[in-house]
């Protein structure tokens, strides 16, 4: 009785988690990586960090789940400062993507995708129910694919498993780093869509990290615009393409 | 040709052999690997211990054999044996398990770091299977060694098949001799096949 209220609860969404960065640096061997940067991402958008490489996008994202801690001022993930987070919990709700996937090698495609989960000691059938679920929504149904490892998957493959392990556990929060940027443009399109849709259907606050102002464009419902450490623009999409700032002009100078 | 009582005495000598290998294995690998994996998470370390591990196999063997009959509760016999095999195998297995740790994939460690796996998991779930080759060929490589250094502790009286070759050498007896050495060749490589046979079924 009690272990089947338990489970309910388990598998219940999370609430998405609001994101903030308040005057934010961060430094690294003395240099700085970041300066002084403050925003707010409300619950359930998608903010893209836009920049170049080295303007400290990637540095920003692993700021988020504690990866890397601020030298200065606070990053906040639902209202509470990543630093009184216990950091495994934290990250344990916050879903990670990253380019080369980082799959284990020596986990089935279904193992990999219930990871999370089942550190989370949730109930194996319930497990196995949410791995087909997403499997199934990412184009990669169980019975063909469940029992494979990822060195027997293609590039494209290995991302979508890769964004469902990030979303197996329900987190109320999702982070990706440049999670596409190693694809072929028809698959890559593909996956945009395909998260687009996910994101609808799981209640979940987003930030994406890219370099493809187009990218941004699609995905984003706030964009933030990084240079040299610096949040140059903070946004709408439609703000963005209306804005002066010298960064700004250039990537979109790329869209003509 | 073959002197009477010998086969008995081959029989007596190998068991003795394997035993004093078998005990230092497994005193190595007990020794070498947490090492290894204690010296993975302090890279600043890790040098002066392979360092030390390095210092330990350029000593001559039978040097070595000789440096532990001094010690106190070791002197002459066995237990000073299996301490000096067990020195001599720590190197490869300290080194094949670092390298098997510290190889794994950066973007693999990371996610499992963001997934919210705490340092024990890491270690059981990721970082031992996935370095579970490299730290078997590192035992492999010390037993087959192992095998052949054992036979020099006859010289310390410690048994082995080393006695046939020390006697054989003394006596001038090339069937002693070769008594010793055929046994000990045929047990380094049955150890071989059989641990490489593990290692390729744990891939």
């Amino acid at each position: 009785m009690t272990n089947g209220l338990l489970r309910k609860v388990y598998s219940l969404p999370s609430e998405p988690l609001a994101v903030e960065f308040r005057d934010v640096s961060y430094l690294a061997s003395g240099r700085p990586i970041l300066n002084h940067l403050s925003f707010q991402v409300p619950a359930g958008q998608t903010l893209i960090l836009l920049g170049r490489s080295g303007s400290g996008k990637t540095t920003a994202l692993r700021l988020i789940n504690g990866l890397l801690m601020p030298s200065s001022g606070q990053v906040l993930v639902g209202g509470r400062p990543v630093s009184e987070w216990d950091l495994i919990d934290l990250r344990r709700k916050t879903g990670y993507v990253i380019q080369e996937s980082g799959l284990f090698p020596h986990f089935t495609v279904e193992r990999n995708v219930g990871l999370v989960p089942s550190l989370l000691k949730w109930a194996a059938p319930e497990q196995g129910a949410r791995v087909r679920e997403l499997l199934d929504q990412i184009g990669l149904p169980h019975a063909e694919f469940g029992r494979r490892r990822p060195g027997e998957l293609s590039g494209g493959q290995r991302q979508r498993v890769g964004v469902a392990r990030a979303l197996a556990a329900r987190p109320g929060l999702m982070l990706l780093d440049e999670p596409f940027g190693a694809l072929d443009p028809v698959t890559r399109l593909e996956l945009q869509r395909q998260l687009l849709d996910l994101r609808e259907r799981e209640l979940i606050t987003s930030v994406f990290v890219t370099h493809d102002v187009r990218e941004a464009l699609k995905l984003g419902t706030v964009i933030g615009l990084l240079n040299r450490g610096e949040l140059e623009f903070f946004g709408s999409p439609a703000e963005f393409q209306e804005s002066e700032g010298d960064e700004a002009r250039r990537f979109l100078e790329v869209l003509k | 040709m073959i002197p009477h009582g010998m086969l008995e005495d081959l029989g007596e000598l190998s068991l003795e052999h394997l035993e004093m290998v078998f005990i230092a294995m497994l005193a190595a690998a007990a020794i070498a690997i947490p090492g290894a994996i204690l010296l993975s998470r302090k890279p600043r370390i890790s040098r002066w211990g392979l360092g030390f591990a390095n210092i330990l196999q350029t000593v001559p063997s039978l040097a070595l054999f000789g440096f532990l009959i001094p010690i106190p509760f070791l002197g002459v016999g066995k237990a000073t044996a299996v301490v000096a095999l067990t020195l001599y195998a720590l190197l490869p297995i300290l080194r094949n398990t670092l390298v098997g740790i510290t190889g794994v994939d950066a973007a693999v460690r990371e996610s499992a770091v963001a997934m919210g796996m705490t340092p024990g998991q890491i270690l059981w779930q990721v970082e031992l299977p996935l370095g579970a080759k490299a730290i078997l060929a590192g035992v492999r490589i010390a037993t087959v060694t192992t095998i052949g250094t054992a036979t020099i502790a006859a010289a310390i009286g410690a048994g082995g098949l080393g006695v046939f070759i020390f006697r054989g050498i003394a006596e001038f007896d090339t069937v002693q001799i070769l008594a010793g050495a055929i046994p000990a060749a045929l047990m380094a490589l049955l150890a071989d096949e059989l641990l490489g046979w593990v290692e390729r079924r744990v891939a």
